[in-house]
């Protein structure tokens, strides 16, 4: 073990240069944010995720975000156990009917202000399982979505962009309301 | 035909490849199940149709044949009854197309919530009626109290309800409810072209996304008679073997984390994100997503992708024996994982559980090897195989499969084959049979194609289904804060079970 630590402390981190925020992303975000909401959140934001039926794709890059390179937690965002701590709701998969009132609680136990980030191409419109009799056709059919993150799966990277752009964008206007 | 030896047929189909189907009246399909009761084969699979219910036997000999009853009245005699293993699968049945198990004990639906529309979508489907709450097993006793677990878990998890029954810490009974990501995957095959199918069968379960691009592949190329060309075979295996290391990874990784050890959820993480940088730069996708299509590959290993994987395998026989031995002179995580979570070899033999489940309790089963597929016939592995059954074990069974898969890189790059990567299907009807040996064991995929070439049903069966049932074994007499433990020993899918 020690030799291993050692290492780390030589070759200095493997984590990577924060993205740029992406645009489009950041755009969707600016017209849906409740303004009022925004004053009451400082830059940490706390993340629920609901898996609502996806392949578990997402949920593996999700997950990605945690290791050395990403390292979720240095930009103020973390993954709770929590739908009561959680700031962020994020939601992958089709959703499916299964899943519909799971997801319909979580959200009620969510505390105001929220937001919903729906993650890879299944959670917009239901993906390759549209049409099934199980699915509901995207997550926007069961809670209100304030962003889109696109792929199948989306990568890491664009995932963190994608909460990067919620994030810039809270704060923006909770500076614009404080002034 | 040993396998059939002794079971009455009626006939056999034509057209099935590569192992037969055969239709059995009610002597042969009792003779079936006595011999899946005396273990003389193994349950591959069970699956509904339109008005009948196909079962899959596998021997010791790696004999595969499929068995098919027609239904009469909506009525099929009972598996599950005799064998337990086919419990699960004949409820779903029953779910799905409404086709009655005769002399079945659990009627209970399974996959079925009491969410849909309609009632029997893959049979005759009709409106949902009135949902009933569902009647959790009981346990009794003094003392003894409930603990609901789910659908939605705390952390970055499939979702699923978990029934505990314990006393105190000690649980009693574990209960599992599944069927929270049912997709209806097989309504969707239904009529769909082979792009739609490889692409739904890659989305059945993302983390296997190669395995069952390969298994729904193998079915179609042998419902159409073909042979993917040599390169593609390579380069299937040679992403196969990659899934197989990122997902060990992770797992072990996991694994270790769920102990309070997380120097080697962070070491593990890093190996893992490696190999999907490697697989992103060799073909474009992290997860290798659609790459496999009936027929062969889409994307051939881009420039520089040979070297990105050599570095990875490099870099990982460097790194990974340090995590071995840390893992394995750590007193603290060897405390919990050394006999947490014991599943024995009998019931692992009974349900033919695949994968590290079955191969950490005796059952040296990996149908790389036998049956076996191409290319691994041609290249040198072993397959571990512990007794234990503990969460220890199927560490260790991943920690050896790690090994052996980065020797199997090392022989499929050195023996790349040139030549095409794709001979499209022809349009042509006939039913298939395909599998590919996942990370967390065998995938089954069932296809018959119609004439124009689309599907007209199309069964996958994931690992998952003989695995979840032992998990509710593995817990037993264990504590409660095992059970993220031994649930992530096991890592069996929810997607990929409940379709």
């Amino acid at each position: 073990m020690r030799k291993t630590l050692l290492e780390s402390f030589i070759h200095g981190p493997l984590t990577e240069a924060a993205p740029e925020p992406d645009e489009a992303a950041l755009a969707e975000l600016a017209l849906r944010v409740n303004r009022a909401a925004h004053a009451r959140l400082g830059r940490s934001l706390a993340i629920r995720h609901v898996d609502a039926g996806s392949c578990n794709g997402c949920e593996l890059e999700m997950h990605a975000l945690g290791n050395a390179f990403y390292d979720l937690e240095r930009f103020g965002l973390r993954f709770v156990a929590s739908p009561r701590h959680a700031d962020v709701l994020t939601v992958t998969g089709p959703p499916t009917r299964n899943m519909r009132q799971a997801l319909e609680r979580t959200y009620a136990a969510t505390p105001d202000p929220k937001w919903v980030v729906a993650i890879g191409g299944c959670a917009a419109d239901g993906g390759c399982f549209a049409g099934s009799y199980a699915v509901l056709g995207g997550v926007s059919q069961v809670v209100p979505v304030d962003l889109h993150i696109p792929g199948c799966p989306p990568s890491p990277l664009s995932i963190l962009k994608g909460l990067l752009a919620l994030l810039e964008s809270v704060n923006v206007k909770d500076r614009a309301i404080r002034r | 035909m040993a396998l059939l030896d002794g079971i009455a047929i009626r006939n056999v189909a034509s057209g099935h490849r590569p192992w037969p189907r055969a239709v059995v009246g009610d002597d042969g399909w009792q003779a079936a199940i006595d011999r899946l009761v005396e273990g003389g084969a193994a349950l591959f699979g069970l699956w509904g149709d339109t008005g009948a219910v196909h079962m899959a036997l596998i021997d010791a000999g790696a004999e595969i044949a499929v068995l098919t009853y027609e239904c009469r009245d909506g009525r099929f005699p009972s598996v599950g009854t005799r064998h337990p293993p086919a419990i699960r699968p004949e409820r779903a049945i029953a779910s799905l197309f409404g086709l009655t198990p005769a002399g079945a004990s659990d009627r209970r639906p399974w996959l079925d919530l009491g969410f849909w529309e309609e009632r029997h979508p893959l049979g005759a489907a009709a409106p949902a009626p009135e949902p009933e709450p569902y009647a959790f097993l009981p346990a009794e006793g003094e003392g003894l109290h409930q603990l609901p677990v789910g659908p939605v878990h705390a952390g970055i998890i499939e979702p699923g309800h978990f029934r505990f029954t314990a006393n105190g810490e000690r649980v009693v009974r574990l209960e599992q409810q599944l069927g929270y990501t049912h997709k209806g995957v097989e309504f969707l095959m239904r009529g769909a072209t082979l792009d739609k199918g490889a692409r739904l069968a890659c989305r059945t379960s993302g983390d296997s996304t190669i395995a069952y691009g390969i298994a729904f592949a193998q079915a179609v190329e042998a419902a159409v008679n073909i042979s993917p060309p040599p390169r593609a075979v390579y380069l299937r295996a040679l992403m196969a073997e990659l899934e197989r290391l990122a997902n060990h990874f992770g797992d072990i990784g996991a694994i270790c984390n769920d102990a309070s050890f997380s120097m080697m959820l962070a070491q593990c993480g890093i190996l893992r994100e490696r190999v999907l940088r490697a697989a992103d730069a060799c073909f474009g996708h992290r997860l290798m997503m659609d790459m496999v299509v009936p027929g062969g590959v889409v994307r051939d290993i881009g420039d520089g992708g040979a070297g990105a994987i050599a570095d990875v395998v490099g870099e990982t026989r460097r790194l990974f024996p340090r995590l071995v031995e840390l893992y394995d002179k750590t007193a603290s995580l060897q405390d919990r994982t050394v006999g947490t979570g014991i599943v024995k070899p009998e019931p692992v033999r009974q349900f033919a559980a695949g994968g590290y489940v079955g191969r950490a309790a005796g059952r040296a089963f990996d149908c790389r090897k036998t049956p076996g597929y191409p290319p691994y016939d041609a290249l040198t592995f072993d397959v571990p195989v512990l007794e234990a059954g503990d969460v220890n074990a199927r560490v260790w069974i991943r920690i050896r499969e790690v090994e052996q898969s980065l020797a199997l890189i090392d022989q499929i790059l050195a023996r790349l084959p040139a030549g095409p990567l794709l001979v499209p299907p022809v349009a042509a009807d006939g039913e298939g049979i395909g599998f590919a040996e996942a990370f967390r064991g065998d995938v089954l995929v069932w296809i018959r194609l119609r004439g124009d070439g689309r599907i007209d049903r199309c069964h996958l069966r994931d690992a998952s289904w003989f695995q979840w049932p032992l998990l509710e074994v593995a817990i037993e007499d264990n504590i409660v804060a095992d059970f993220p433990l031994c649930n992530k020993s096991f890592n069996a899918s929810y997607s990929g079970h409940d379709l």
